[in-house]
């Protein structure tokens, strides 16, 4: 079969069907081909790797591939995910998680996480909408922006997820989009590499509902715009605030140390409890 | 020459590939399916391969494909 000349499908679930449910031109299929990449760069085993998912379009994501996968509650993702790592450490553990999932729903695991620093590796797939339940305005969603939810105009400004993460206590920040791919692919390799919470924030285009609010009728106009309105980290230190309103700042945002939440907790337990 | 596998059955026609081929090698057919006229042009930067959210397009370089096997290395 052609197909199985393609690594990627190594990867993939041949019970599952495809093409995948997402919709043509989604910016997931970009990313999920990204984070298969750089694992089997880096030369995880299937069975170390451990992705957890909440609900929404991204989270579809671990149905499709071949690791350990848990498809968890609304928002809980990141809740599920520590306590995998707490019961073997050894794991390497994923999220993948929406803007809404992650910010609204599951708003305060991330904060919490990224607090303790547990070692987790998130991914917020961020498309500025609700795309699985008909285009509501989610936390990200900008201000002004028409959707199903808000037909005159949002008047909630959107959450800054990277800033809010960091903010927080994460070690590892990074933003960038699915069409800067050959940075999204060294973005996830440093936080898979990186010890405790780290998080990258990823823009994906939503064609069927932001796309649509936003005037980008297809996935091209889509990508042109986010190729045309991100910045990176350095040249955004030499611009202004008005300079910087609406753009997208992409690249390595906060890469630092902290004690690591597990890797205390193992260290007490040996010390003190004797396990 | 590098070798470039268009999946037809996968693919959505997003026309991603098309519209961000650095080169234009890669071109809409009448079902606005990506296809190549002209291989040569081709750098094999895999830019298209990388962008397909659907993994319908596989770029093999001409250097890994030393044997005649034809099989594409991960």
């Amino acid at each position: 079969m052609k197909e199985s000349s393609h690594f990627v499908h190594k990867y993939l679930r041949s019970s599952k069907r495809f093409p995948h449910i997402w919709c043509a031109g989604c910016g997931i299929g970009i990313f999920m081909q990204a984070l298969i990449r750089v694992i089997d760069k880096i030369g995880y085993s299937k069975d170390e790797v451990v992705l957890v998912s909440g609900i929404g379009c991204s989270s579809r994501l671990p149905v499709y591939v071949d690791f350990n996968t848990l498809h968890a509650t609304h928002g809980r993702a990141l809740t599920f995910a520590t306590g995998v790592k707490l019961a073997n450490p050894r794991l390497k553990v994923i999220t993948i998680m929406g803007d809404g999932d992650a910010a609204s729903i599951g708003g305060n695991h991330l904060i919490h996480a990224a607090r303790r620093n547990v070692e987790i590796v998130s991914f917020v797939i961020n498309n500025q909408v609700y795309g699985m339940t008909g285009g509501q305005s989610s936390p990200t969603t900008p201000y002004g922006l028409k959707t199903t939810s808000a037909p005159y105009g949002n008047l909630e400004a959107p959450f800054d997820i990277s800033r809010l993460v960091e903010a927080a206590g994460a070690v590892f920040v990074g933003r960038t989009t699915v069409y800067h791919t050959p940075q999204l692919e060294r973005l996830i390799e440093k936080s898979l590499k990186k010890d405790g919470f780290s998080m990258v924030e990823v823009l994906a285009q939503c064609v069927t509902y932001s796309g649509r609010w936003m005037g980008l009728a297809s996935p091209v106009e889509m990508m042109a715009w986010q190729r045309d309105n991100a910045i990176t980290v350095e040249k955004a230190a030499e611009m202004n605030e008005t300079e910087l309103a609406g753009k997208v700042v992409i690249g390595v945002l906060v890469d630092r140390e902290r004690p690591i939440y597990d890797k205390e907790y193992g260290k007490l337990a040996r010390e003190k409890l004797k396990v | 020459m590098t070798r470039v596998d268009i999946y037809r059955g996968w693919c959505k026609k997003c026309g991603i590939c098309i519209a961000f081929c650095p080169k234009e090698t890669l071109v809409a057919d009448k079902d606005s399916v990506p296809t190549i006229t002209d291989l040569e042009s081709c750098t094999g930067c895999r830019l298209c391969e990388m962008r397909c959210p659907d993994f319908a397009i596989v770029v093999t370089k001409d250097e890994k494909q030393k044997t005649k096997s034809g099989s594409a290395a991960g």
